[in-house]
């Protein structure tokens, strides 16, 4: 080997990484070969506008705000030799013309600025263009606060308007779906919501007609807005064209606390963020998690904390006194449920709990179960439909966990069979309506004895109940829970539990200790996932803060999300970013 | 061409002398009907069969040679594009006849169409056989409905004869024509916008990269874009040899072009001439027989309305530094490359002449309202500053202008150009740059300072950061 190596250049020492060196404003930074332009400039902290580039869809180039300047290194005459620089690179001769970063890819030696006279220049242009039709009724949208015309205007805007001219006049208030209003004049044509119905929700209902500055967006005749999973072209939407029939004219979204957390609806168990004001949930919106739910959710697990939220909202612990329920303290009635509990021999009681509990609740009530020496506990499974997507077919959130915590148990149909012949004689139900959930009736139950159960509203089992404990809605709660792919997830309290209610893991904490009316260490949630790391093999090492927002994978289920499957695919493909 | 002399046409239809009908012989000639009898007698389908026996890349390799130039607008080499097919390709080619002759001021293609249908054809399947398409499309606008039945006859003409269809002329080559019609889009002319709409969509342009028709066009297959006028030029090619070919015309603007003169000259119509052997004053007073009595020539659109405009007291400078030359506007040679030099561009062959009679501010507005109408609305530059253009030129025509109004105007016109994400950016500024550049005064002139082109609310703020 040769002493005298000449040293090696920079594109050769990314060329072995399988990356290219590209000089964005000033600095050199390597990336994948193939990148989009608008990702490495995310990749070197420069921020480029964009309205209609979005990962997860293809890219039409339509809204040319993300326009950039672009720079090559000059093709050398024939037969001769590129000439590098002492940095190793060669000059970058920039283009006159702006392109756009969001279609293009990377190329080595290549040069981009995202500032400069021309690219300002061009971003001035095109926010003024976007602007001088646009109503500018920013004091009654729901957009504001979250609205990239707001954003780029005025990061990139010029400030005031050369527009005298009148604007274009279009539809307002569109009943475009039963869950979504258009506001077309709002809209500024960036076709993110058309291409989502068409590339991800398989329902392509939306498509523009007119053309030119008249150019409107509308759903196909005869048809409307009402996929499961139309509510998503909401949160695309970069300005207030679609609203969300739900949400608007509640609250500025600046007045809204943020928490990260997951839906419960489901096993997929989507990443959602949870908007709260006060003890109020506003509105769940979906979380990118590109190992669950990419950047979606649909539509009826989006809405469901409504339920939480009705008049039938349990608020206090309640006991049966002559065949109807009286208010009473929490002391009260976890005494009276220790004291119901202790008249049984321990065979003469089940548990139902239910795989939409967190896996502490699970750990917390096989603790339970083992302190009285209980051996009948079930969960009730829930299945339905499922729609090729997110949605799976398991629709308890937390299977896995219930599965992994709880091992084997019996079904809830030899619980009923148990209550028939005697055998049974007290039921402890846990988060589950036993009536809607795992088809008891008035008949079955009316064997039991004795029956206490938890939840938060006032269902069949509930009136059934002679104790009844309120517990915490999935917003009022921590804990965590796997889903379907064997991911572990962690679910984060938004508001705190309504009126007297409590998290559950609490209660039954709080219920053990009424029973042995020993001491023990759990006094947060903390400790009893800690206790779960050290019992069960599976959950060793983990913390709240290690499962962290996008969660962790802890088991092989082998189970796939249909909805990644194809997107893993068109990424692959080069059609999407992914 | 030594049969041409023999060839006669309708009385009052006899091509100028300084013609060279190549393209255009068949039109308006005495005798002429577009079947297919009558075309083979006068030795069509020839050039076909001497084609089906060479190799596909000889055929692009002699058009390459004639340095044939698309006639549609980009003047782009007809044989570069077709060697722009991946090497290696596997999937299906597409050939594409643009026959959605669109460009205000251009009516070439439709007498092809309408009076001689077969050319097309037989140019259509030579240079089928060239990039190996077995699928061609005539695309053809809305506006041609008896081009489109015309042309339905001609190919199911040529089927019977075996020049269209499986096995053509015993080669085992097959090729399969459909003419497909517009819905009256302009911006069915551009390419991808074409496909958009062949493929059964809004006719979206694609942005490039990556959609090249020639590697992810129709279908995502490679496809050929060409038009009508550069197709028949293939058959010409085949017939003449590509090196004989190329000594029509000049240096790298070879063969012959059909100009459509229209507007303010005493005999506009269409002339078929030898590309750059002719200039403006030829065209304009020679050719065309000068302005109408007691008018005179004021300004040029050489190309299409979307051409730069030409005024004719302008001189232009031809070349950089030290080298460049003067050049006057009546100079000028009909080319690709001098109109470019000259700022502007040959474009798809429409001139439109105008005289001392017009007023520049209708010209422009009759333009903006033009492209404000027939923007495809996908991109926001093109889409929004179209109509601005528009409404502000609506005010100037009205009197209800400020001398601002016509800077904003150009600025709106300089903030498209270039930024947008197919050629109608340009097509639609490029207008408003040069009527503003070559007639600022003349615009100004119909503005007036008094004209309050703020609002109450606009002016105050103005006032308040010290700018009025």
């Amino acid at each position: 080997m040769s002493e005298t190596l000449t040293p090696q250049l920079p594109k050769d020492e990314a060329a072995e990484k399988g990356l290219v060196n590209v000089q964005i404003d000033g600095t050199w930074i390597q990336v994948p070969k193939g990148t989009r332009m608008i990702e490495a400039c995310k990749m070197a902290e420069k921020e480029v506008p964009h309205y209609c580039y979005h990962p997860k869809l293809t890219s039409p180039g339509n809204c040319r705000m993300c326009l950039v300047q672009m720079g090559m290194p000059p093709r050398p005459a024939p037969g001769a030799e590129p000439v590098y620089g002492d940095d190793g690179y060669q000059e970058i001769g920039w283009m006159p013309r702006p392109v756009i970063s969001c279609a293009n890819t990377v190329g080595e030696n290549m040069g981009i600025r995202t500032t400069g006279k021309l690219v300002e220049e061009v971003r001035e242009g095109v926010m003024e263009f976007l602007l001088i039709n646009h109503p500018l009724d920013c004091p009654i949208c729901d957009q504001a606060g979250e609205c990239s015309l707001q954003e780029f205007s005025v990061e990139h805007g010029r400030g005031q308007s050369r527009f005298v001219e009148d604007k274009v006049k279009k539809p307002k208030n569109v009943d475009i779906g039963p869950r979504i209003n258009l506001d077309d004049e709002r809209c500024i044509m960036c076709s993110r919501c058309i291409r989502f119905m068409d590339e991800v929700a398989d329902d392509a209902v939306l498509g523009f007609s007119e053309r030119g500055t008249h150019t409107t967006v509308t759903c196909h005749p005869d048809r409307r807005l009402d996929s499961n999973y139309g509510m998503n072209t909401i949160d695309l939407c970069p300005v207030g064209a679609l609203t969300s029939k739900d949400f608007r004219f509640q609250m500025r979204v600046w007045f809204l606390k943020e928490t990260n957390s997951i839906d419960v609806n489901c096993g997929t168990g989507c990443n959602t963020t949870i908007w709260t004001r006060g003890s109020k949930v506003y509105r769940v919106t979906p979380r990118r998690n590109d190992d669950v739910n990419s950047e979606w959710m649909p539509d009826s697990h989006r809405l469901a904390f409504h339920e939480t939220q009705g008049d039938d909202r349990l608020t206090d612990p309640m006991i049966k006194v002559d065949g109807k329920h009286e208010i009473t303290d929490w002391n009260t009635a976890l005494t009276a449920a220790a004291d119901a509990l202790k008249e049984f021999q321990a065979s003469e009681i089940a548990i139902i709990a239910s795989a939409r509990q967190t896996n502490e609740e699970l750990f917390l009530t096989k603790a339970l179960a083992d302190t009285l020496g209980i051996t009948t506990l079930a969960t009730v499974p829930r299945t339905g439909e499922p729609d090729g997507k997110l949605i799976s077919a398991d629709r308890n959130p937390n299977t896995n966990g219930a599965n992994l915590i709880l091992g084997a148990t019996p079904t809830t149909e030899i619980i009923k069979q148990k209550l028939h012949s005697g055998e049974i004689k007290a039921l402890l139900i846990l988060n589950e309506d036993v009536f809607e959930a795992a088809g008891f009736t008035h008949d079955d139950l009316a064997p039991a004895e004795f029956i206490i159960s938890s939840n938060i509203i006032a269902n069949k089992t509930a009136h059934a109940s002679d104790i009844f404990l309120p517990g915490a809605s999935f917003a009022e709660k921590r804990g965590s829970m796997i889903n379907v792919t064997g991911r572990l997830q962690r679910l984060n309290q938004a508001i705190q539990p309504t009126g007297n209610a409590r998290e559950d893991w609490e209660i039954i904490r709080d219920l053990i200790l009424t029973i042995t009316g020993e001491k023990n260490d759990m006094f947060m949630i903390e400790n009893v996932l800690k206790m779960i790391a050290t019992n069960i093999p599976e959950f060793n090492g983990i913390t709240f803060s290690k499962i962290g927002d996008q969660g962790i994978p802890l088991i092989e289920t082998g189970v796939e999300i249909p909805l990644l499957t194809k997107e893993r695919a068109q990424a692959a493909a080069g059609i999407i970013v992914g | 061409m030594s049969h041409s002399d023999r060839v006669k046409y309708l009385p009052g239809k006899e091509p100028h002398p300084r013609e060279h009908r190549l393209i255009f012989k068949n039109i308006d000639r005495e005798g002429w009907d577009p079947s297919i009898d009558c075309y083979m007698q006068d030795g069509g389908y020839d050039q076909l069969k001497k084609a089906i026996t060479m190799e596909p890349i000889d055929i692009t390799n002699e058009v390459k040679t004639s340095g044939l130039r698309g006639r549609g607008g980009a003047g782009f080499p007809t044989g570069v594009k077709w060697g722009f097919i991946p090497p290696g390709n596997t999937k299906p080619v597409y050939l594409i006849c643009n026959c959605d002759e669109s460009e205000p001021g251009t009516f070439k293609d439709r007498y092809i169409v309408h009076q001689d249908p077969h050319q097309l054809i037989e140019g259509m399947v030579i240079s089928a056989f060239a990039v190996g398409a077995h699928t061609a499309f005539i695309y053809m606008r809305e506006e041609f409905p008896e081009a489109a039945i015309i042309m339905e006859k001609a190919i199911e003409e040529a089927r019977e004869k075996g020049f269209v269809g499986k096995n053509i002329l015993g080669s085992g080559f097959d090729l399969e024509i459909w003419v497909h019609r517009g819905a009256a889009a302009y911006i069915c002319g551009e390419e991808t916008g074409l496909i958009e709409s062949l493929e059964g969509k809004r006719p979206y342009p694609r942005i490039k990269p990556p959609y090249f028709p020639a590697a992810l066009g129709l279908y995502m297959a490679p496809t050929i874009v060409n038009n009508v006028e550069s197709l028949c030029h293939v058959k010409h090619i085949i017939e003449m040899g590509g090196e004989e070919y190329a000594k029509l015309g000049v240096d790298r603007n070879t063969g012959t072009r059909i100009l459509c003169v229209s507007g303010d000259v005493k005999k506009p119509g269409y002339y078929e001439i030898q590309v750059g052997k002719m200039t403006m004053r030829e065209l304009l007073n020679e050719v065309c027989g000068g302005p109408l009595d007691g008018r005179e020539f004021k300004a040029v659109i050489p190309g299409g309305s979307s051409s730069k405009i030409l005024r004719c007291d302008e001189t232009f400078k031809i070349g950089r530094g030290d080298d460049a030359t003067d050049l006057s506007f009546w100079d000028i040679q009909l080319d690709f490359d001098t109109l470019a030099a000259c700022g502007s561009m040959a474009g798809s062959g429409g001139v439109i002449v105008l005289d001392n009679s017009r007023k520049m501010s209708w010209v422009l507005n009759n333009i903006n309202h033009f492209y404000a109408h027939e923007s495809c609305g996908q991109c926001t530059p093109c889409r929004e500053g179209s109509t601005w253009m528009k409404k502000i030129s609506d005010r100037i025509v009205e009197g209800k202008a400020s001398p601002e109004d016509i800077k904003t105007l150009e600025e709106v016109a300089y903030q498209i150009d270039g930024k947008t994400v197919c050629a109608f950016g340009e097509a639609s500024s490029w207008p408003v740059e040069a009527i503003i550049d070559k007639f600022r005064g003349e615009l100004t002139a119909e503005t007036s300072e008094t004209n309050e082109r703020l609002s109450k609310e606009q002016l105050q703020r103005e006032q308040f950061l010290g700018k009025v």
